[in-house]
């Protein structure tokens, strides 16, 4: 049959069953971030909400330089810090309930940290002890992710597993600017509106991915807008006020936790230090925008909002102040000293039931320490002072 | 004492039986991947499983392999067992970094506090005639990542017992399935599957003194053929299946060299890098006084799969075989 005969059946039009699937305008982000501080959305706030994410704010201040000191005094192998973030990793971590989780990346240890991590044990990835220092399950933080993105997926596949055991648990996922260009994340986002999974993804957009700006990032009209290609809201939020992420945060968790799916949030916020101690970022940006930045800072922001107020006086920062110092100085302190390890750990998780071969080389290991051991043990006995020949 | 009359069964059947049997046996088992709900699999060996146990638990995934392996990690940190489906063995490459930065890692990462017990099925190998991109050999990608088990099965019965015991193990999985043993058959009970040996045993499949073929998966029928037409030739060959890649078996397949004193390692994949040279180098460290000549390999060629109407010219058949264990320094014994 040709293609005239099958005139009949021609339709120049698709199929009346076709029909855009979803309306998207409901699914846009505004189009300037969300604010709360210095505005009157900021009188609707819990005072006590605003007092709390001031002293998580300064604490976490506090806590980037202590670790940023410590990869100076070698204590740290590398230190990526959220300084001028802190409002976005406070916000994360307190928007929570204790049964959800909360998926970092390797630049929020500040948000574990807020969630009630030790900070030694959210530090042992960077101080290179132990690539996990605390049981994700005891504070429903996934490890520190480093390959970026990749941790989106397992946040969605958790949120998705909760939901079919019929818990209560919302996942919040962590991200910058720069893993929103890789697959995983369109596929997170994707999975995620399919599956309807009660999942919140924060993008942190600081500005830059180590060099590269936004602008060679994406041309998409915002980060946010990616999310209406998923079939899932959009909401852009100023990402140095605290009180609007958390309230952004709050919205797309309740959004979650109701079965209405995921939601992307981007927050607008500015990375202030280098990538981490190892980068020099004179090489790829002006003083002159970092210090348009240090104008909004989350701290100082939020600072002003409480004392105008009359919520906090001199005080109060005083003595939120101090506790930021106690902390610090616990900190220091703990992380001088030298961690206890036991080389024959590396051997002791890799395998459930472990292989052959593996016991093979972890007798060799064992081997090579007894050499050493009884190595020193000459070197003392022919040495007693224990001195270096 | 009557025997009851066993109808024979596929590969794909019998696969598909584990799955089920395992999602009878334990409600944190769920099976995902592209086509395995309504379809039933590409392969068929998911046919049914939807139907029985509803959608939740049977999952038509988005088609993005690494967002299936991905999310598998999540549900797997919250308690559940995933079974993951990639479509084909090249199909698969998506999910690297899934599969090698978390799922190989994430119990050795978090000190044994998360451990990921989730199987990933691949189907494998050459020899259905399958385009480009349908009839990749991955096993030696997955042989060098730390934290994996790598099995694969080469007769029926070894489908439905190893698969049950990847489902069940804590450890996580890669099960190689090859393509093209799924509609092979043989007598197998599904309602008493036969007990078969563990994850991490080798198997002798057919004895022999002369020389000991060492192979695994699609190869194995390959190599028993072999063995058969070689008994022309005066040698009895041993055929050892390997079964698991990952632990590697090395008392069962140096007892056999020992014994015959020659050996030939058999698979689809390159040799080159493939995983004959890591098994080559086991036998000779553990052999090398019973040796009467050095280990050969046999394998496919160290090209990209070729296109279907040449890849009988790449996969090892039964005269490459042979001509290999020629070679194999008879001369010097007489």
């Amino acid at each position: 049959m040709t293609v005239m005969e099958q005139r009949g059946a021609y339709r120049p039009t698709p199929p009346p069953a076709w029909q855009p699937r979803t309306d998207p305008a409901p699914l846009l982000p505004d189009a300037l971030p969300h604010r709360v501080l210095g505005t009157r959305a900021a009188d609707r706030v819990d005072p006590d909400l605003l007092r709390r994410l001031y002293a998580e704010l300064v604490r976490g201040r506090r806590y980037n330089a202590q670790a940023t000191a410590l990869t100076k005094q070698g204590r740290l192998a590398v230190y990526p810090s959220s300084t001028g973030q802190e409002a976005c990793e406070v916000a994360a971590a307190l928007v929570l309930e204790e049964r959800d989780w909360l998926f970092p990346s390797y630049r929020d240890t500040l948000a574990a940290v807020a969630r009630g991590l030790d900070p030694v044990q959210a530090l042992t990835l960077l101080r290179g002890d132990r690539h996990t220092g605390y049981d994700p399950h005891e504070h429903r933080i996934a490890p520190l992710c480093t390959p970026l993105a990749t941790q989106l997926p397992h946040a969605v596949g958790l949120a998705h597993a909760a939901r079919l055991k019929g818990d209560d648990v919302v996942a919040l996922a962590l991200v910058g600017d720069g893993g929103t260009s890789e697959g995983d994340f369109h596929e997170a986002l994707n999975f995620a509106a399919v599956w309807q999974a009660p999942v919140v993804f924060l993008v942190q957009n600081n500005g830059f991915a180590i060099s590269v700006p936004l602008a060679k990032q994406t041309a998409a009209p915002s980060l946010a807008h990616k999310a209406v290609g998923y079939g899932m809201p959009g909401r852009l939020v100023d990402g140095n006020d605290a009180a609007a992420v958390h309230e952004v945060l709050g919205e797309a968790i309740a959004h979650a936790r109701a079965g209405l799916g995921p939601t992307l949030v981007e927050a607008v916020t500015y990375r202030m230090e280098a990538h981490t101690n190892a980068d020099d970022d004179k090489r790829y940006r002006e003083d002159a925008e970092v210090e348009a930045w240090r104008a909004h800072d989350p701290i100082a922001l939020m600072e002003h909002e409480l004392t105008e107020r009359g919520l906090l006086d001199e005080d109060g920062v005083r003595a939120v102040r101090e506790d930021a110092e106690v902390m610090a100085a616990d900190l220091r302190e703990r992380m001088n000293q030298d961690p206890v390890l036991d080389p024959m750990d590396l051997f002791a998780h890799v395998y459930a039931r472990p292989t052959t071969h593996l016991l093979e080389q972890e007798a060799q290991l064992r081997a090579e320490l007894d050499a050493e051991a009884r190595h020193h043990e000459d070197d003392d006995e022919h040495d007693p002072e224990g001195n270096t020949r | 004492m009557t025997t009851v009359a066993v109808k024979p069964a596929t590969m794909a059947q019998a696969l598909g039986r584990a799955l089920r049997d395992a999602m009878t046996d334990d409600p944190t088992v769920h099976v995902m991947g592209e086509d395995v709900g309504t379809l039933g699999g590409v392969f068929r060996v998911t046919d049914g499983l939807a139907k029985e146990f509803g959608e939740d638990r049977v999952t038509d995934t988005p088609l993005a392999e690494a967002g299936i392996l991905g999310t598998a990690v999540g549900m797997a940190m919250y308690g559940l067992r995933p079974v993951v489906e990639m479509q084909f063995d090249a199909f698969a490459y998506p999910a690297f970094e899934q599969l090698i930065s978390h799922v190989a890692k994430m119990r050795n990462r978090t000190r044994g506090a998360m451990p990921l017990p989730l199987t990933v099925r691949v189907p494998y190998g050459g020899g259905i005639g399958g385009v480009e991109h349908h009839s990749d050999s991955s096993e030696a990608y997955y042989m060098a990542t730390p934290g994996l088990y790598v099995v694969t099965p080469a007769t029926v019965a070894d489908a439905y017992g190893l698969l049950r015991e990847a489902i069940a193990s804590d450890d996580p999985v890669v099960f190689l399935e090859p393509k093209r043993l799924y509609w092979s058959k043989d007598s197998w009970n599904p309602d008493e599957p036969q007990p078969v040996e563990p994850i991490g045993r080798a198997v002798v499949r057919r004895p022999g003194r002369s020389a000991t073929l060492i192979t695994y998966g699609p190869s194995v029928p390959v190599c028993l053929e072999a063995a058969d037409a070689a008994r022309a030739e005066g040698w009895d060959l041993e055929v050892v299946d390997l079964r698991s890649l990952v632990p590697f078996d090395d008392e069962t397949v140096a007892a056999s060299v020992r014994r015959t004193g020659r050996a030939v390692v058999v698979h689809e994949s390159g040799g080159y890098g493939g995983p004959g040279g890591e098994i080559a180098a086991r036998v000779t460290e553990r052999c090398f006084h019973h040796l009467e000549a050095p280990v050969l390999r046999v394998s496919g060629f160290d090209i990209p799969y070729p296109p279907p109407m040449l890849e009988r010219h790449h996969l090892p058949g039964v005269d490459r075989i042979l001509d290999a264990v020629a070679r194999l320094q008879w001369e010097a014994q007489s």
